[in-house]
């Protein structure tokens, strides 16, 4: 091997070792960008803006336009920063291990709270639990309707439903 | 809905891939011995035991991290190459020496490649939900403590090198540190999550500090006071430091107490010190670290020639085959960092390092994303174990801190810490399943006519 080929082939290597970390770095990138649950909010925007010149359709009424709000994010308490996609099914909240949302926390019931889709809101019920589900600062008695960004309050946790 | 992306993973594994095989290629070249003999072989084995492995992922945890296994493959198939260049070296300087040529160390680190790709696959096989594991929380803390004093054990302990911290049995030599490190883990994370709210909350104040009751602080004291004391008579240093490191990282993450961070800074302190002024070998250690050069035929000699070699790299390197890292001894396992440092220069450290920062990154957003406490903990015990293990190392190689005996993750020749690497990988992976995967298993009770509950 030639002294110039040596040294092409070693700053090669260099350079697709560099390509893989950037590689990964993009992966990364698009999965921080188009989280799991925004991939539908996405395609719809991207598909109104090409749109835009021509007169825009009468919206389709289906079950999943209308219900507001895509994802159910913890804003305080030890798991602050999750995020559970809400996509129809309901989501249970407590500290029973099969809960969607497992919150351990002694003012936290085994099985808390449930939040689920109706009539195209998502509505909280309070499963019985003994320190209470709260919405803001309004301990609910009966199913609620959930308000996007409303902060829901379960022992020392708070959690919203954001778009 | 969410993306499963195992075709990005499968192609960042073929880039790792071809890396490799361009690697081998040019060890070859460089040295003059011209294609290798086995490329083909190591290459086919090397791709079968990342596709396995991808294959397991795709089947058992579709929803898993799309990066990590490429970036473990793609730091193994580093190490492989520097491990076969090292051999290269040394079958060049016995040929010199007309003394009879070592087996290559190549194809045994292979051959624990491929146990390790079992035991990944056996991971996401037998554990389908990584909340099992905090039922044996207890189980597990007792067996990791075990497998921690084995090394005293009279007939199977084996001292090497001043430390005594393998067990063989027949002809097979492993550290059951590198084990017990990950079962420790998930006993601080099972123990941690049920005891964090007293942990953090009821303290007494000593002399103004709050400080927990000694009832709920017993059990940890005494694991922790055991796994030091059990690594002072094995006199392994980088180990005792990555365990204690482990202790008070976890403590504070489930705590969210700085106070932890501080009393964990005060014992260490107060460790160190002691271990400088009574122990030896620690004082060797530390007085090396202050003046290699003042020691450099003797005590120093080992560090010293890392740094030659690291300066002899300089900013591209020597290119893989034509710099001399087999002067630096033991350059496949302590200090395959110098050796990759002398021939892909600081370019290529920090691709590495970079390597190793996205798996930390991804394990520590998998304990972000996971909905429960165990997982989360778990998770970030898990990277935090990797990333003290690169920083003790790395740090001691290259002179920043005083040098202790642990392995690069991935890159170090020897199967224990290989295989545990690719546990950690591997409960990494299981987690992020979980905690990615949508919720698509629940059926409302107002449906179903009994309730259905998932198994756990």
């Amino acid at each position: 091997m030639s002294e110039l080929a040596l040294t092409i082939v070693r700053l090669a290597f260099l350079g697709l070792l560099w390509a893989f970390v950037l590689g990964t770095v993009i992966v990364l990138r698009r999965d921080i960008r188009q989280p799991a649950d925004a991939s539908t909010a996405s395609r719809a925007s991207k598909g109104s803006k090409k749109r835009t010149p021509k007169a825009p359709k009468p919206p389709r009424v289906s079950r999943k336009q209308k219900v507001r709000g895509t994802k159910l994010v913890v804003i305080d308490g030890p798991l602050v920063g999750t995020v559970v996609p809400l996509e129809g099914q309901q989501v249970t909240i407590g500290r029973a291990p099969d809960s969607t949302i497992v919150i351990d926390d002694d003012y936290a019931s085994s099985r808390h709270t449930r939040i689920y889709e109706s009539e195209g809101s998502w509505v909280v019920e309070d499963l019985g639990s003994t320190n209470g589900t709260w919405i803001d600062r309004v301990r609910i008695t009966t199913p609620t309707v959930l308000p996007v960004g409303a902060p829901l309050r379960i022992g020392r946790s708070t959690m919203q439903i954001q778009k | 809905m969410i993306k499963k992306r195992r075709n990005t993973e499968l192609a960042l594994l073929i880039f790792a891939w071809l890396l490799g095989v361009l690697g081998t290629l040019q060890v070859g070249w460089a040295t003059g011995e011209g294609t290798p003999p086995r490329l083909w072989i190591t290459a086919g084995a090397v791709a079968a035991v990342a596709l396995v492995m991808h294959t397991v992922v795709r089947i058992r945890a579709p929803y898993a991290d799309p990066i990590m296994l490429p970036v473990g493959t793609l730091l193994t198939i580093l190490g492989l190459i520097m491990i076969y260049r090292l051999d290269v070296a040394d079958a060049r300087r016995a040929q010199l020496n007309k003394s009879p040529i070592p087996t290559p160390d190549v194809y045994s680190q292979l051959t624990w490649f491929a146990i390790a790709g079992i035991l990944f696959c056996a991971v996401f096989i037998l554990l389908r939900d990584h909340r099992r594991l905090q039922r044996y929380t207890f189980t597990f803390g007792l067996i990791g403590l075990i497998l921690m004093v084995l090394p005293l054990a009279p007939i199977i302990g084996t001292t090497v090198n001043g430390a005594t911290l393998w067990v063989r049995f027949g002809g097979l030599q492993f550290q059951p540190a590198e084990i017990a490190k990950i079962l420790i883990t998930i006993f601080f994370a099972g123990y941690l999550v049920k005891t964090r709210d007293s942990l953090a909350l009821v303290r007494t104040k000593v002399l103004g500090v709050g400080l927990p009751r000694p009832k709920d602080l017993g059990p940890i004291v005494v694991a922790w006071f055991i796994s030091l004391g059990v690594l002072i008579f094995q006199r392994d240093l980088g180990t005792s430091l990555l365990f204690f490191g482990l202790f008070v990282s976890m403590l504070y993450i489930a705590t969210q107490r700085r106070s932890w961070l501080i009393i964990g800074f005060v014992l260490f302190v107060g460790g160190a010190y002691f271990a400088y002024s009574n122990f030896a070998h620690v004082e060797a250690r530390v007085t090396v670290w202050l003046d290699p050069w003042t020691y450099s035929d003797t005590t120093g000699y080992q560090i010293v020639q890392s740094l030659y070699g690291l300066a002899n790299g300089g900013i591209l390197g020597a290119g893989l085959g034509q710099g001399f890292p087999n002067l630096v001894p033991f350059a496949s396992t302590d200090f395959i960092v110098s050796a990759l440092g002398e021939e892909l220069g600081i370019t290529g450290v920090f691709a590495i390092l970079m390597l190793y920062a996205l798996l930390i990154e991804r394990g520590f957003r998998v304990a972000i994303t996971c909905r429960d406490g165990f997982g989360q903990l778990l998770a970030a015990g898990l990277s935090i174990t990797l990333a003290l293990q690169v920083f003790v190392i790395i740090g001691g190689v290259t002179g920043l801190i005083p040098l202790t005996g642990l392995t690069t993750p991935f890159l170090s020749y020897g199967g224990s810490s290989l295989i545990a690497n690719w546990v950690i990988v591997a409960l990494l992976l299981r987690i992020s399943d979980r905690s990615r995967r949508p919720d698509t298993s629940q059926i409302s009770p107002d449906d179903a006519m009994t309730q259905v509950v998932s198994r756990v």
